[in-house]
């Protein structure tokens, strides 16, 4: 319980940083961390539900979950880096 | 005794992840910052393993550290921004623009309101909610899922539809990266010490992979660490010089992107003929049709990786004569 809770907490701190770090930051580099960041914290958040103590065995749905979001996240991150080259490669054009 | 030791680690952990993710955004040199992010990927990896999760902990190294970090470091090549030496002074990139303060203020706020909402939520829900949770229900019906591994069977049988929708998310962030344009520029051959490194690591790397994919579906594994290790040895391949990366060329390339989703899908619809709801394994048939799925969805999932490391288009996309048939060159050399 208080091992959840304090993962739990970690992961919303990261998630609340990541969020800030997505809004604020200027360069598409920086923005893909900090939401990279965010997604981290809300897996953090899952997994820590899934959690049940030392001995029992943990709940495999939201470990799923996560894991289903890793590979998304992933992908999202490589498409967002190929938009950012293209657009710099249309700018460049100007 | 054991418990201090135990609530020191977590509070050691949880400390290393925040200063991490915090030094990760705040770090003035981008390249810094993306070695910070693959850092912080590999302790939350130990964090996951903590939590008695290491399906995801595998994960988390292997695709959130490992090929996130490869990505963004492949991108930081053609970042303008990297290019000065970080030891002179920084100059007024557009990248060191802050927003105003009052803006700034503002945003930090709402964030925070956000982060406090969610925690009451959270606590809220830890509290309230079943101490069980989904597991029992998972672990009574798991003998008839064909595996024993808790997650492969959420993964590949009772959540089976999350699972093909996320190979066919794959293959649609695949599609648009090859949309966006060609291939970035390859590496320089390897000297003789990396090309030498890279043929005692691929070999090593694809039988690790292969036996995630065959181990994960009675222990920690499966198809997408396997698949991420696949695409692992792609880019060390490319990283030695190879601009293809390993990859097949032309329609073999194709068939292997469209391998997950396709058999996924088949097996699905062959189902759906045979009198049985949509990906409703036979128990007596799960075993081996969850293995089949597992091991497109690998090579799948390695190659669309490879690709993604690739960049964009390349050149071997299309076959021998396709390439023959586009390129004007070819063309107006013909009698």
């Amino acid at each position: 319980m208080t091992t959840a809770l304090l993962y739990g907490l970690a992961g919303i701190g990261l998630a609340v940083l990541g969020l800030r770090g997505s809004l604020a930051q200027v360069s598409l580099l920086r923005r893909l961390l900090a939401l990279n960041l965010m997604g981290s914290g809300v897996f953090l958040m899952l997994g820590a539900v899934a959690y049940r103590g030392p001995g029992l065995p943990p709940d495999p749905v939201p470990q799923a979950l996560v894991l289903t979001g890793i590979v998304v996240a992933v992908s999202a991150t490589a498409l967002a880096l190929a938009l950012g080259r293209r657009l710099r490669e249309t700018q460049d054009h100007d | 005794m054991d418990g201090i030791a135990l609530i020191l680690l977590d509070a050691l952990l949880i400390l290393v992840l925040l200063g991490l993710a915090w030094a990760t955004l705040e770090s003035r040199d981008p390249r810094r910052g993306v070695v910070l992010f693959i850092a912080f990927g590999l302790v939350l990896a130990l964090v996951w393993a903590r939590l008695a999760a290491p399906d995801v902990a595998l994960a988390e190294a292997a695709i959130g550290a490992g090929l996130s970090g490869a990505l963004l470091l492949a991108a930081l090549r053609d970042e303008p921004e990297a290019g000065h030496d970080p030891s002179e002074p920084e100059p007024a990139t557009p990248a060191r623009r802050r927003l105003p303060s009052l803006t700034n203020w503002a945003l930090g706020l709402l964030c925070l309101g956000l982060g406090l909402v969610v925690t009451w939520a959270f606590v809220d829900a830890l509290s309230v909610a079943d101490p069980e949770r989904l597991a029992g229900q998972v672990m009574a019906r798991i003998v008839e899922s064909g595996v024993s591994n808790p997650v492969t069977a959420v993964l590949l049988n009772f959540r089976g539809y999350d699972t093909l929708l996320e190979l066919a998310v794959l293959l649609a962030a695949l599609l648009g990266i090859l949309a966006l344009g060609p291939e970035r520029g390859g590496y320089a051959p390897a000297g003789p010490v990396l090309a030498g490194l890279a043929g005692w690591l691929i070999p090593g790397l694809i039988l690790t992979g292969g036996y995630l994919l065959w181990v994960g579906a009675h222990a920690p594994g499966g198809a997408f660490q396997a698949g991420a290790i696949l695409a692992a040895a792609a880019v060390i391949r490319r990283l030695a010089g190879d601009r293809a990366a390993g990859l097949p060329q032309g329609l073999a390339l194709r068939a292997l992107s469209l391998a997950g989703v396709a058999v996924f899908l088949g097996v699905g619809l062959a189902l759906l003929v045979a009198g049985r709801p949509f990906l409703g394994f036979p128990p007596t048939w799960a075993g081996t049709l969850i293995l089949a799925i597992e091991s497109a969805a690998t090579l799948a999932i390695g190659a669309t990786l490879a690709l993604a490391f690739v960049g964009g288009r390349p050149a071997a996309w299309d076959s021998p004569q396709q390439r023959r048939a586009l390129d004007p060159t070819q063309v107006r050399n013909q009698p």
